[in-house]
């Protein structure tokens, strides 16, 4: 919650790697991560949090023990400062759709966004916006991710409801579109729909 | 009224259409024999509801079913992963162009396209199928679940031979009075009812409640009542306008020939009527009973050849004939002439059995009485035919225990039969009655233009009143769940499509009013102030 009620203006993070569907991003505080399944955007780019890490700043050093004497976890942070310079978050955003002009496009866009692009994270005016049509519903249930896709779907359709009035109205019409898509899958529809709650 | 109800999924013209539910719309509101409209691209669509289903997406969510427990859940797969489906019988289309639109609904020859919105009918839409209350169209009742007046054109339905089936106690009587108030108010032909129970006259019963007016206490004006049995129809105060007798010497061989086996005879029996009329002439009957003394005896059978346990057979049912109680040697009035002259006044003629209620009396009187004036009006048509004038008014016989005249065994040798099946050549038509039609002759049934039916249930009732309707078995489903009482279902040629209805209220005061007003004439309004003085 304190990610979506920042400023417009506060980016969060920028993008490393990018590609038609996909984009990842670093964060640029240490665990500043947003929730799984929020909208962020870069540029005209709109993603979906779809999954994160933190791990050792080179690929092949993995972080070690250092807790053994110390009273608690911030203990070990403060006698060790080098850790949040060492250490990185980062975090996958799914390509849901993009700004052609003013209007929204709940499909992948032209153009991968771009390396170095700031990413923010999106506002409640601008979630319930974008929330008004579910085409992204159908991008997310055959992307490929890190994470599985019912509980990203989960996550989503969460994240987006606490942005509209009615949360309720807006599951159930979201329930019913994914009703829809899974028609012939009834055990992920329902592994969905338990998750919504 | 014109709800949307969902989208037409799969159609077939020769399967019929279905329907996928709207998720607001509850499975538990469509019941069978409700109408609908589809809008195609061209043209509209009438049809019939005549199965109710519910269908699932993927065949696990019936294996291992969600928890509809929880109202989310429940609120999201209804109408999506679970949803109700209509099945549609087409009957009726009409074209959206001017030309079409005057022509009228026709008959469905093609299907509406893929997802075309369906309606529930309108009381408009039903009016256009059905027309309105006119000089021509007389209101029996309405549709099931609308607050509609159907009507029936009764100048077509007289056209043809008709008939009105049902379990006993389904309302066939009460149906029946109806449609002969209708015919007597909206189309030209006169009734003769041939009235076995004493219902149609003066009074009927109606099931735990008071008795019911009928025809001549309701149309004094144009009813006659004639009784065969007068001391019964004045100790129920009927007023009745002549009493009819028969003479054994209008009995013929025929109306022998059909009583076989209500009288038990043998087909030798049948066979000897023939010779003893030849042998005895017009007054056969009371000369054959006369014989007395074995010489006699002798002598006849030597001369006919007949075989002396025949002639003991012939005898006994002969006998049976003679008992009963108006039968006379001679009749001291003609009763064919009685009533053709009545008939010939518009009058209709009602002919009470007073207690004589055996089916002997009623097959042998009903098809005596019929076969005279049958002859009549034929030898009258073809004579107005040569000549060019007026044909005598149409004529509707209405019988009741119908299986006992048209059953496959004598339906060839009753006036009935022919009736059924030259149709009105001869101004003549039947209006049939019955609790076992599988017992009518088919090709009897085959002829008839338009069939009310009450709840039948069993299965061969059902096939022989559907034999050769379109859509028969999606008929049959909606004939099978009719309530047990005061609903039925009408099809054939006075309607533009089946329709399943509640006929009109018959035995309030405010019903008798309503069908006396229904008449065109100023005696109506006449009789509606003497009755209510």
């Amino acid at each position: 919650m304190r990610f979506i009620n920042s400023q417009p203006s506060n980016k969060i993070a920028e993008v490393i790697e990018a590609s038609t569907a996909q984009f990842a991003a670093q964060c640029y505080e240490l665990y500043e991560l947003p929730p799984l399944g929020s909208l962020v955007k870069t540029g005209d780019i709109y993603g979906i949090v779809a999954g994160a890490t933190t791990s050792s700043l080179e690929p092949g050093r993995r972080p070690i023990a250092r807790g053994k004497d110390e009273a608690s976890e911030e203990a070990v942070y403060e006698s060790s400062p080098q850790l949040s310079k060492l250490l990185r978050s980062e975090f996958e955003a799914v390509v849901v759709g993009h700004k052609d002009g003013d209007t929204l496009r709940q499909y992948l866009p032209p153009q991968p966004a771009r390396i170095h692009g700031f990413v923010y994270l999106c506002q409640p005016d601008e979630v319930k916006e974008f929330s008004q049509s579910f085409g992204f519903l159908n991008i997310l249930t055959s992307a490929a991710l890190p994470v599985p896709t019912e509980e990203l779907i989960a996550a989503a359709l969460r994240q987006m409801s606490r942005a509209h009035e009615d949360s309720r109205a807006f599951l159930v019409a979201a329930g019913k579109e994914l009703a829809n898509l899974l028609s012939s899958d009834f055990i992920r529809l329902k592994n969905i729909l338990g998750r919504l709650q | 009224m014109s709800d949307r109800l969902g989208i037409v999924t799969v159609a077939s013209l020769e399967k019929g259409v279905d329907v996928r539910l709207d998720s607001p719309v509850s499975v538990e509101d469509m019941v069978v024999g409700r109408y609908v409209t589809i809008e195609g691209q061209k043209r509209r669509f009438f049809g019939m509801i005549t199965d109710v289903s519910l269908g699932v997406t993927d065949p696990r969510l019936a294996v291992s079913p969600p928890d509809i427990a929880d109202p989310f859940i429940a609120e999201v797969l209804t109408g999506t992963s679970t949803f109700g489906t209509i099945h549609v019988t087409p009957m009726l289309t009409i074209g959206g162009d001017a030309a079409a639109l005057l022509e009228g609904p026709q008959p469905v020859k093609t299907i509406p396209g893929h997802f075309s919105a369906v309606n529930l009918a309108s009381e408009r839409d039903m009016e256009l199928v059905f027309g309105k209350e006119d000089p021509q169209r007389f209101n029996i009742g309405n549709p099931l679940d609308m607050e509609l007046k159907l009507c029936l054109n009764l100048v077509e339905f007289v056209k043809r031979s008709n008939g009105i089936f049902g379990k006993s106690g389904t309302g066939k009587t009460f149906l029946t009075r109806i449609l002969l108030i209708g015919m007597l108010q909206k189309s030209k032909a006169v009734n003769l009812i041939f009235d076995m129970h004493n219902e149609y006259g003066w009074q009927g019963t109606s099931e735990g409640g008071p008795p019911v007016k009928a025809l001549k206490q309701l149309f004094p004006a144009s009813v006659a009542v004639c009784t065969l049995d007068e001391e019964n129809s004045r100790r129920r105060g009927v007023s009745t306008d002549f009493v009819v007798k028969i003479g054994y010497d209008e009995i013929e061989p025929e109306d022998i020939a059909i009583l076989r086996s209500t009288l038990n005879l043998t087909d030798l029996a049948v066979e000897a009527t023939h010779q003893l009329k030849r042998r005895f002439g017009k007054s056969w009957i009371q000369k054959t009973l006369d014989i007395q003394d074995s010489e006699e005896v002798k002598q006849l059978l030597e001369e006919t050849k007949i075989h002396e346990s025949t002639l003991s057979s012939l005898m006994r049912g002969l006998g049976t004939i003679r008992r009963l109680p108006f039968i006379e040697p001679h009749a001291p009035v003609d009763a064919v002439k009685n009533i053709l002259d009545h008939l010939d006044r518009g009058m209709n003629v009602v002919l009470e059995f007073g207690r004589y209620r055996d089916i002997t009396a009623y097959v042998l009187v009903a098809n005596m009485l019929a076969r005279r004036i049958y002859s009549q009006y034929q030898s009258r048509t073809e004579k107005a035919m040569a000549e060019g004038s007026a044909a005598p008014n149409p004529l509707v016989i209405t019988i009741e225990e119908a299986h006992k005249f048209l059953n496959p065994e004598v339906a060839s040798q009753t006036i009935f039969g022919t009736i059924a099946r030259e149709m009105r050549k001869y101004n003549v038509s039947l209006l049939v009655i019955d609790q076992r039609p599988s017992g009518i002759e088919s090709e009897v049934m085959s002829q008839m233009g338009t069939k009310i039916t009450c709840l039948l249930d069993n299965e061969r009732d059902i096939d022989s009143v559907l034999a050769g309707v379109s859509g028969k078995s999606e008929l049959k489903s909606v004939l099978a769940r009719l309530a047990p009482k005061q609903q039925a279902l009408i099809f054939g040629h006075a309607v533009p499509m089946p329709v399943a209805f509640q006929p009109r209220e018959y035995g309030s005061a405010q019903s008798y009013k309503d069908f006396i007003s229904a008449g065109p004439s100023e005696q109506a309004e006449k009789d509606v102030e003497e009755l209510w003085e």
